[in-house]
C-alpha cells in the first residue's frame, strides 16, 4: 500500500490535490471563519471564472499551442453579457458565438498558414480589448439576472462554485482523457504526424480545441460576470497568465498532449488561494506578487524532484 | 446566525444609551482595500491613511485601521481582497475602487454580511455603499474658470491629459472642454497624454510642441505641469500659463518661477489625505450617525499668495496634502447634509 502511495505517478497525479488541500489547511488554521459554507464561498467563488479560463488554456496548449489572448477575451464576453445578453439577448447569443467562430477560424488559420499561436493570439489580444472597449467604452453595464441568480445558488452542503469546479473537471476529463476521440485530440498535440498518418485530420483536431477554448472561455466571462455583476473591458486581463500558471501547476506540460484537466481546476483553485492565504499572512502587498511566485515555483520544483526520482529507476 | 444577530442587536440596543459618541466605536476594526500604490500621490494617500488610523486606534477611537494593496491594479484581484476582508471579520470596509461597477458584487457581499463599506476617489456604484466622490468635471472646469478670469482676452491652450480609457481622465477631460464651450475666446489647439507623469508629459508635449501656434497657457490634470514646463523650455519656446496639480516638483518649479519673473498660476488637486476623510465617515457610520450615502471631497487649492506655505509642507517627491480629523469629516458631512 504504502508502496503504491511513493510511486512517481502516484505522486505527480496527487501533487495538485496535495498542494491544494495544504493550503487550505493553512488557511482554515489562519482564519478558521474560511470554514463555513460562507467562508468557502467567499474564498472559492472568484476561483471558478479562473477555472473555466485555465480549461481554455488548456484546450489550446492540448494541440501545442498557447493562448495569449484569453485574459482579454473573457473581457469581451464580459463586456458582451453585461450590455448585448442583457439588452437583446438574440443579439448578445449571436455575438458569443460569432466569438467562439472566431476561435475556430483561428485554430485553422494558425493550422493552415502554419503561424506561430503566441504571435497570432498575442495580436488578438488587441482586437478582444478593443472590441471589449467598442462594446463597453467605460465600465458598467447590468448582468442577465438568469447569469446572477445561477452564481449565486444556494447548493446544499457545500457553495455552488465547488459543484460547478467539480462537474466541469469531470466533464472535460471524461471527454479528453477517456473518449476516443479525447485520445485523437490529444495525440494532435503529443505526436501529430503519426495522427495524421493514421488518417486524421489536423485540421479538425486544432479547430475543435480552439473552439472549445472559445466557448470555455465564454463560460469564464459569463460567470465572471455573474459575480461582479457588471463588467469592465479590463477585468480579466490577468487571467492569460493565471491560466497558463494553472495548467502547469495542475500537472500540464507545454509539450503538448500532456495535460490533466482536473489538475487544472486545481491548479486554479491553488492559485486563487495562495493570494488569499498570503493576505491573510498580512504579507506587504509589495512581496505578494513575488511570494505567490514563490509558491508556484515551489510546487514546480517538487514534481521536478519527482519526475527526476521516475528517470532513474 | 439568527442568534447572532440576534446577540448582536442587544448589544447594540445595550450600548447607545450607555456611552457617548466615541466610545461605540472602539472595538471596531476598519479596513482598507486600496487597488494601486504606483504613484506619488497613491503613497502619500496610504502614509496619511497610516498615520491617523494609527492616531485612532492609540486615542481608542476605533480598535484597528489596517491598509491593504492588491498587487496589481486589477478588478478581479480586489473584488477576491475584498471578499477576504469579509473574512477576516472587519466592520468597516473603505474603499479605492479598480472600477466603479465591476466590484459591485463583492461590495454586496459585504453589505449583506453587515459591513458598513465606504468608497472615496474611485467609487463603488452599488446602492448600499457609500460614495466620498471627487467632482473631476468642476475640476477640469475651474481651471478654465481661472484662465477666464486671468485671462480675459483668451487663448491657444494646450491641453495634457490623463491615462487614456481611465474614467478620471475622461471627466476632467469634459470638464475642460465644458469650460472652453462657455468661453469661446478660448481654443484647445493640442490635446496628448501625460499618464499624469511628469517624464511622459514631457515627451508627449515635447513631441506636439512643432506643430502648434503660440500657446497662451496649459490645462492639465496634475502630475503633468512639470515636465510640461521643461518641454517647452527645451524647445526655446515662450513658457505659457501652466496650470499645476499639487505635486512637490511643480510647486518647486513655480516657487523658482515666481521669485525670478513672477510667473503667476494656480495649482488644484485632490489631497491624498481623502483617506482619512473616508475613514472618518467610516467611523460615524459605525457610531450610528445618519450620513448622507453621496458626499464630495473638497479640491485643495494652491494660489499664487499661499504658494510658500504649501511647499513648506509638501515633503520632497510628494503632494500637497491635507489629513482630515473627526471634526473636519463632520464638517463635510454636515455640508452634504
Amino acid at each position: 500500500m504504502i508502496a503504491t502511495l511513493l510511486t512517481p505517478r502516484f505522486l505527480r497525479n496527487a501533487l495538485p490535490a496535495l498542494s491544494l488541500t495544504v493550503l487550505l489547511l493553512a488557511i482554515f488554521y489562519l482564519q478558521p471563519r474560511a470554514m463555513s459554507y460562507f467562508g468557502l464561498n467567499l474564498l472559492l467563488n472568484l476561483a471558478l471564472p479562473i477555472a473555466f479560463a485555465t480549461i481554455a488554456q488548456m484546450c489550446i496548449i492540448t494541440v501545442n499551442d498557447l493562448d495569449l489572448g484569453v485574459g482579454a477575451y473573457v473581457g469581451l464576453v464580459a463586456a458582451i453579457g453585461a450590455t448585448w445578453l442583457n439588452e437583446t439577448p438574440l443579439l448578445g447569443a449571436a455575438a458569443l458565438l460569432g466569438c467562439i467562430a472566431v476561435y475556430a477560424a483561428l485554430g485553422a488559420l494558425i493550422h493552415l498558414r502554419n503561424l506561430p499561436s503566441i504571435v497570432v493570439t498575442l495580436g488578438m489580444s488587441f482586437v478582444w480589448l478593443g472590441l471589449a472597449l467598442l462594446v463597453l467604452p467605460t465600465p458598467g453595464g447590468k448582468v442577465p439576472d438568469w447569469i446572477r441568480a445561477i452564481m449565486t445558488l444556494k447548493t446544499p452542503f457545500l457553495p455552488f462554485t465547488i459543484y460547478a469546479a467539480i462537474g466541469v473537471g469531470v466533464i472535460v476529463h471524461f471527454g479528453l482523457m477517456r473518449s476516443s476521440y479525447g485520445v485523437v485530440l490529444r495525440g494532435a498535440g503529443g505526436n501529430p504526424r503519426s495522427v495524421s498518418r493514421a488518417g486524421w485530420s489536423l485540421l479538425r483536431t486544432k479547430v475543435t480545441m480552439f473552439a472549445l477554448a472559445g466557448f470555455f472561455g465564454m463560460l469564464s466571462g459569463l460567470s465572471l460576470i455573474g459575480l461582479t455583476t457588471s463588467a469592465d473591458a479590463n477585468i480579466a486581463l490577468r487571467y492569460t497568465l493565471l491560466s497558463i500558471a494553472g495548467v502547469i501547476l495542475g500537472g500540464g506540460e507545454f509539450v503538448g498532449g500532456r495535460i490533466s484537466p482536473i489538475g487544472a481546476v486545481i491548479g486554479a483553485m491553488t492559485l486563487t488561494l495562495a493570494a488569499s492565504f498570503l493576505s491573510f499572512l498580512r504579507l506587504p502587498p509589495d512581496w505578494q506578487i513575488g511570494a505567490q511566485g514563490g509558491i508556484l515555483i515551489l510546487v514546480l520544483a517538487f514534481r521536478a524532484v519527482i519526475n527526476r526520482a521516475e528517470a532513474r529507476r | 446566525m439568527n442568534k447572532i444577530l440576534t446577540t448582536a442587536a442587544v448589544a447594540l440596543a445595550l450600548a447607545l444609551p450607555a456611552s457617548a459618541a466615541l466610545a461605540q466605536t472602539a472595538d471596531k476594526r476598519i479596513a482598507l482595500s486600496n487597488n494601486y500604490a504606483g504613484n506619488s500621490w497613491r503613497q502619500a494617500m496610504l502614509k496619511s491613511w497610516a498615520k491617523v488610523g494609527d492616531k485612532a486606534v492609540a486615542d481608542g477611537v476605533i480598535a484597528a485601521a489596517d491598509a491593504f494593496t492588491t498587487a496589481e491594479n486589477q478588478v478581479t484581484e480586489q473584488a477576491a481582497q475584498i471578499q477576504n476582508l469579509i473574512l477576516q471579520g472587519y466592520d468597516a470596509i473603505v474603499v479605492n475602487a479598480a472600477s466603479p461597477d465591476a466590484l459591485n458584487g463583492a461590495v454586496k457581499e459585504a453589505c449583506d454580511a453587515g459591513i458598513t463599506v465606504v468608497s472615496f476617489d474611485g467609487i463603488v456604484t452599488e446602492p448600499c455603499a457609500w460614495r466620498i466622490a471627487v467632482d473631476f468635471k468642476q475640476m477640469g472646469k475651474d481651471e478654465i474658470l481661472y484662465l477666464a478670469e486671468k485671462m480675459p482676452e483668451g487663448g491657444q491652450l494646450l491641453e495634457i491629459r490623463g491615462l487614456a480609457g481611465v474614467f478620471v481622465d475622461d471627466e476632467i477631460s469634459a470638464g475642460i472642454h465644458e469650460g472652453v464651450a462657455e468661453n469661446p475666446q478660448f481654443e484647445v489647439a493640442g490635446s496628448v497624454n501625460g499618464d499624469w507623469a511628469q517624464d511622459v508629459a514631457q515627451k508627449a508635449v515635447a513631441g506636439i510642441l512643432p506643430s502648434l501656434p503660440p500657446i497662451s497657457a496649459v490645462v492639465t490634470q496634475g502630475g503633468d505641469g512639470f515636465g510640461a514646463a521643461q518641454a517647452f523650455k527645451a524647445a526655446g519656446r515662450p513658457i505659457p500659463l501652466i496650470i499645476m496639480g499639487n505635486r512637490y516638483d511643480e510647486l518647486k518649479w513655480w516657487k523658482e518661477q515666481k521669485d525670478a519673473t513672477g510667473y503667476e498660476t494656480m495649482s488644484v488637486s485632490i489631497a491624498p489625505g481623502v483617506s482619512t476623510l473616508a475613514m472618518w465617515v467610516a467611523q460615524q457610520i459605525l457610531d450610528g450617525q445618519d450620513i448622507p450615502k453621496d458626499l464630495t471631497v473638497p479640491f485643495l487649492r494652491i494660489d499664487q499668495d499661499n504658494l510658500e506655505e504649501n511647499l513648506a509642507t509638501t515633503e520632497v517627491g510628494g503632494v500637497a496634502n491635507v489629513e482630515y480629523t473627526l471634526e473636519d469629516a463632520q464638517e463635510v458631512v454636515n455640508a452634504a447634509r
